[in-house]
């Protein structure tokens, strides 16, 4: 087979399972709609693995072709196509076994639902989406996947679409990323015009010469054309990665079903944002400012919304504020000039946070779809599986040593460290303080849910079991790489040139450079951490955890009373909501209300036209008159008329 | 110049006079026989879209010249010509119109069962005259069409029309009606200011700047209602909410697109020097309907209505896409993204016509079930009616933008080329991208999704098979156009190219 055909193959098979599971649902069933997309992404994620073998031993060079031209206007000709390096097939790999894992497991976790063909033609339709999105090699087609996985994220969260809390959570997600999208698209005109082209390859290595354009804004003031690409293109990665303040749908959509929460809205779909600024390195690299920008938009993600994940009861909740914080972490990387560190933690992340999604979602379904941790606690000892995964997942979240989350999250911490950027001083403490932080709400959801005394009713604790084959395996399918990824391919990754290929960093703020000075090998990294601050505040959130969840819980309802503005704050997650819907999404309809009533009707039919008419006055009177013999009159007109054109024609 | 190559056969006399003998024939087929009057209508209008499927065949990509000519004098005295051609402006439009002609025959077919055969001839009729406007080159005749065509829409709408259709259909008249007298006027002193009725002919009459501008002035009172813009557009919301349902498609799917092809034939060619120093007056115009409508649409609690209110949105795109080219030119004189306003503009209207007929023809779905289309009556109908929603969700997305549907092309273009002449107009245009979701999503969530809300939703059925054909047809388009545009653009170039060297050699001597 051909290498292009394979590449096709990639992203066609899991849309062919779509198609099939969604179109022929009655047909095919239920089992044929969970075989016929499991072999679709299954068949992706062999051949993505494939493209990986033949890139790491048979010496692949990277490609970039077009497909077909979708479209040519002056002198842009639009193209959809792939460019097929190393970050591209890192994540292909990513997203087809994330995707993989979801399907087997949601088997188990959709058994009894109604929707369930329609729920496996969704994810596997967003698999294609997402693989689109990263094998692009144009802006358009970018733009397209990034739309497309927006979509099908809108109609997962609102899979049950008769929960009113799913349809009010799946259109603020949609519109949340509309206003990313917004930045997005002028991002994308900025570039065309700029830079007469949407083809990466041309983009990339045009971009220097264009660092002195500027985009004319107000009369003389002109601002830094390459600032103004990177900075919208950003607000389209805060919207889809959910950075700060573009954060607010990501904890609503939860209200999907927990299989999407792990593939779309922690593993994948998220990170697209992550991955986007990454593939635009060699743009990002011309403007200090934009990157700046970026950096603070991420700390502060990282930090806020870590805190927000100490006080929430829903288990699916927490993961969500540590998914967005983790997201922060990922940005704070790009910002700091660290590309690929950004890129391995979103890998790593990737396995950990479906991980710990999924085996959240075995819990839940043990628990008969209850989610408030408040009324969990020692799940322990009826699922140990489930268990042990979630320890895993918790180990490698928190950045324990040798474990992936480790290597990934520590490069961050020290990237931000050597970089000199502005505002790296403060992103440099919202990572330290974040990783406290992490452990802290790590361990208090572990201990919450499987720890301590069982506080379920006793219906559901006689009907506790671990759950079966078809949930279990991906977790622990899962649970191998959370371990293991980060020591085998920190040096390759990150130190070994495997993405320079596609990441393309300015020497003079190279952190990744200036940490290959000190690295020695990942087991003398892991032990070294001993002596690092990072290592001692990981500790003292898990001692902190412990002793307040484990041995002295009256602590936690006392730090709320002494602590309630602060209390308060999180828990209204600062007020972010409340601002939006009353000022936007009230806002808004009170605009349009106006302008219907007021402009519409009172202004231009009111004043104008029946003003007119009035002042016509006897005048209408007449045209009254004739209108009431108006259809037959005009109606016979009409027809002698054609009847006279059709003649005069006929005759000359 | 030559501009006419002739054929031997005069397909375009045969695309618009075929539907016109078609509708005397199913008049004739009288009130006692509705289901002859439908096969036979259905039968005109499947021959008219297969005979025009040639157009496309035999159209040449590469002349802007016109094609399928034919010529002959209808009114010797005042040289009025009988003159039909096309290029790569009206070939997709007369195609839409075939497309549409048989559409709305059977999206009418079981539910009209009043006077079955004056609907089906009134909408041949209406047909023929759309046809003839998109394929006029003579001023006489495109204004004898585009009358015509008023005729059986006002009998559509006030025959078959809703309770309030008398009010609609005089509005929808009046309006129009007085927009094409000042055309008339400007149309009458081209003739008397050249000599002939020839529309090529005028693009390069020599006119001042004073006589540009009152043309220009006069064509625009008669585009800017039929496409329509701000502040001409309240006849629109009032005439879909009375028209029928296939009134509706067609007023949507292709009567708007008269206004934006007038802007394309007359005013942009005829009276370029005006157009240029005016162009700020429509491309304000374009970006308020982009923004106040899409602030209206999101309030609206009638379905029509709000599909009534986002065509003037997505008009406005098409007026901002052909007038932006002005601005971009005073910016640079390669005049870098001029024509992707165009073109863009152009499918934008083809888009349009796919998606609006689809999203009237959903609620007209609806309608016929429940006899609402206030949305607070709705809530929930995919429980009912999964398949429906299904399709109801596609064009719904398509109408906000979303990329891999034909919605996306048109808009992606005009803003993409608006970049190059402001980033104001691109920010401002790009808005659509917020208000499109909020009222189109917003829709959907109040009408589709949620419990089932009253036991009225709870007894709707799933669509039938003559419904789910119309809307697989019309999914096809959405998604082939916006998945692979290229076949589309490709038969506009050279036409966009010859109207851009048009507008930006002044006819001031």
């Amino acid at each position: 087979m051909k290498v292009e055909t394979i590449l096709l193959l990639i992203p066609l098979l899991p849309l062919a399972g779509a198609l099939i599971a969604g179109l022929f649902r009655n047909q095919i069933g239920r089992a044929g709609s969970h075989w016929v997309t499991i072999l679709g992404v299954g068949g992706s994620f062999v051949l993505s693995a494939l493209i990986l073998k033949m890139q790491v031993y048979d010496g692949m060079q990277s490609m970039n072709y077009s497909l077909y031209t979708w479209g040519i206007s002056d002198s842009i000709t639009f193209q959809v196509g792939f460019l097929i390096d190393h970050l591209t097939t890192l994540m292909m790999v990513v997203v087809s076994f994330v995707s993989l894992m979801v399907h087997i497991y949601t088997v188990g976790y959709m058994q009894d639902d109604p929707g369930y063909q329609r729920f496996f033609s969704y994810i596997a339709l967003f698999t294609f989406s997402m693989l689109m999105l990263v094998m692009s090699n144009n802006f358009l087609q970018l733009f397209f996947g990034w739309e497309a996985v927006g979509l099908v994220s809108y109609l997962l969260i609102g899979f049950w679409f008769k929960r009113e809390t799913a349809i009010f959570a799946n259109m603020k997600a949609f519109m949340v990323n509309r206003v990313g999208d917004f930045g997005f698209l002028l991002g994308i005109a900025a570039i065309m015009m700029v830079f007469g082209t949407l083809d990466y390859a041309e983009v990339f290595a045009a971009a220097p010469s264009k660092v002195n354009e500027t985009i004319a804004v107000f009369g003389t003031t002109e601002w830094s054309a390459i600032t103004f690409i990177c900075v919208g293109l950003f607000i389209g990665a805060m919207g889809k990665s959910a950075q700060a303040p573009l954060h607010v749908w990501l904890p609503d959509s939860m209200e999907g079903p927990t299989p999407i929460s792990a593939l779309i809205h922690a593993a994948t779909m998220v990170t697209a944002g992550i991955f986007m600024v990454a593939r635009m390195s060699p743009l990002f690299e011309l403007s200090d400012a934009a990157l700046s920008f970026v950096l603070i938009i991420g700390a502060f993600t990282a930090l806020s919304m870590g805190l927000i994940g100490i006080v929430q009861n829903d288990i699916k909740r927490v993961i969500a504020y540590s998914t967005l914080s983790q997201l922060g972490y990922m940005t704070v990387a790009l910002g700091a000039s660290a590309y690929s560190a950004a890129i391995f933690h979103l890998m790593t992340h990737a396995f950990f946070k479906s991980l710990l999604f999924l085996a959240a979602g075995s819990v839940i379904i043990a628990m008969h779809h209850e989610q408030d941790m408040r009324n969990m606690g020692g799940v322990r000892r009826w699922m140990p599986i489930t268990w042990i995964t979630s320890v895993v997942g918790t180990l490698a979240l928190i950045g324990f040593p040798f474990f992936s989350g480790f290597y990934s999250k520590d490069m961050i911490i020290e990237a931000v460290g050597e970089a000199h950027r502005f505002g790296s001083g403060f992103a440099y403490w919202a990572v330290l303080l974040g990783v406290l932080i992490t452990a802290f709400y790590s361990f208090r959801l572990l201990y919450l849910v499987f720890h301590g005394k069982p506080r379920m009713d006793k219906h559901t604790q006689e009907h506790m079991h671990e759950t079966p084959l078809v949930v279990t395996i991906p977790l622990i399918l899962l649970a191998i790489p959370s371990v293991l990824i980060g020591y085998f391919t920190i040096e390759p990754v990150l130190f070994g040139g495997w993405l320079d290929d596609a990441i393309k960093v300015n020497e003079h703020h190279d952190v990744i450079a200036e940490l290959s000075l000190h690295f020695h090998g990942a087991t003398a990294m892991a032990l070294h951490s001993v002596q690092t601050i990072p290592f001692w505040l990981m500790l003292g959130g898990f001692a902190l955890a412990t002793w307040i969840y484990m041995f002295k819980p009256s602590i936690a309802d006392s730090m709320v009373k002494r602590f309630s503005g602060i209390y308060k704050l999180l828990m209204n997650k600062y007020y972010f909501d409340d601002f939006n819907n009353k000022v936007f999404a009230r806002g808004f309809v009170r605009i349009g209300q106006s302008l219907w009533k007021r402009g519409d009707a009172g202004l231009i039919d009111g004043v104008a036209i029946n003003g007119t008419a009035a002042l016509i006055g006897k005048l209408g009177e007449r045209v009254r008159l004739l209108q009431s013999g108006y259809l037959y009159q005009y109606a016979f007109a009409m027809i002698i008329g054609l009847i006279g054109l059709l003649g005069a024609w006929l005759l000359v | 110049m030559d501009n006419t190559i002739t054929t031997s056969w005069p397909l375009l006399s045969v695309l618009v006079w075929l539907p016109l003998l078609g509708s005397a024939g199913v008049l004739l087929a009288g009130n006692q026989r509705p289901s002859m009057a439908r096969w036979l209508a259905l039968l005109v209008a499947a021959a008219t879209l297969l005979l025009s499927l040639q157009l496309w065949l035999g159209f040449d990509s590469a002349t802007a010249a016109m094609q399928f000519s034919e010529m002959k004098a209808w009114i010797p005295a005042f040289k009025v010509n009988y003159h039909l051609g096309v290029d790569g402006f009206s070939m997709p439009l007369i195609l839409l119109t075939t497309i549409f002609g048989v559409i709305v025959i059977v999206a009418g077919w079981e539910v009209i069962k009043e006077r079955v055969h004056q609907y089906m001839a009134a909408f041949l009729m209406l047909q023929a005259a759309l046809t003839g406007v998109f394929a006029a080159l003579d001023g006489m005749l495109f204004y004898v069409f585009f009358e015509a065509m008023l005729v059986p829409m006002f009998l559509l709408i006030g025959v078959w029309g809703g309770p309030n259709r008398v009010y609609a259909a005089v509005k929808f008249f009046l309006y129009t009606f007085l927009g094409s007298v000042f055309m008339l006027i400007g149309l009458i002193y081209l003739y008397l200011q050249s000599g002939t009725f020839e529309i090529l002919s005028w693009h390069d009459l020599p006119l001042t700047m004073t006589q540009q501008k009152w043309i220009f002035l006069g064509m625009l009172a008669a585009f800017a209602v039929k496409i329509p813009m701000w502040p001409v557009h309240t006849w629109l919301p009032d005439a879909h909410v009375e028209a029928p349902t296939g009134g509706s498609i067609v007023l949507a799917a292709v009567m708007l697109k008269v206004g934006g092809y007038g802007f394309i034939r007359f005013s942009l060619p005829i009276t370029p020097d005006a157009s240029a120093m005016l162009d700020w007056v429509v491309i304000g115009l374009s970006l308020i309907a982009v923004v106040y409508i899409g602030f209206v649409a999101l309030v609206q609690t009638d379905m029509k209505k709000l599909i009534a209110y986002s065509s003037i949105t997505h008009m406005g795109f098409v007026t901002l896409g052909l007038f932006i080219a002005f601005s971009i030119y005073r910016g640079s004189p390669e005049g870098f993204g001029a024509a992707m306003g165009v073109e863009g503009a152009m499918m934008q209207m083809i888009s349009h016509g796919f998606i609006s007929g689809a999203l009237f023809f959903v609620v007209g779905v609806l309608y016929d079930r429940m006899h609402t289309r206030d949305i607070a009556d709705y809530g929930g109908v995919a429980n009912t009616m999964p398949w429906f929603a299904m399709f109801a969700v596609l064009f719904f997305m398509a109408n906000s933008g979303l990329p891999g549907t034909s919605g996306f092309v048109g808009e992606f273009m005009v803003i993409l080329a608006s970049f190059n002449a402001s980033l104001w107009i691109a920010f401002f245009a790009a808005f659509t991208l917020i208000m499109g979701a909020a009222y189109n999503l917003w829709l959907v969530k109040r009408v589709f999704f949620g419990e089932v809300r009253n036991d009225n939703v709870a007894r709707l059925t799933d669509i039938n098979s003559r419904e789910v054909l119309i809307l697989t047809v019309l999914a096809l388009a959405v998604l082939i156009i916006g998945l692979y545009p290229q076949p589309l653009l490709n038969v506009m170039h050279v036409s966009v190219e010859h109207l851009l060297q048009q507008i930006t050699t002044t006819k001031i001597i």
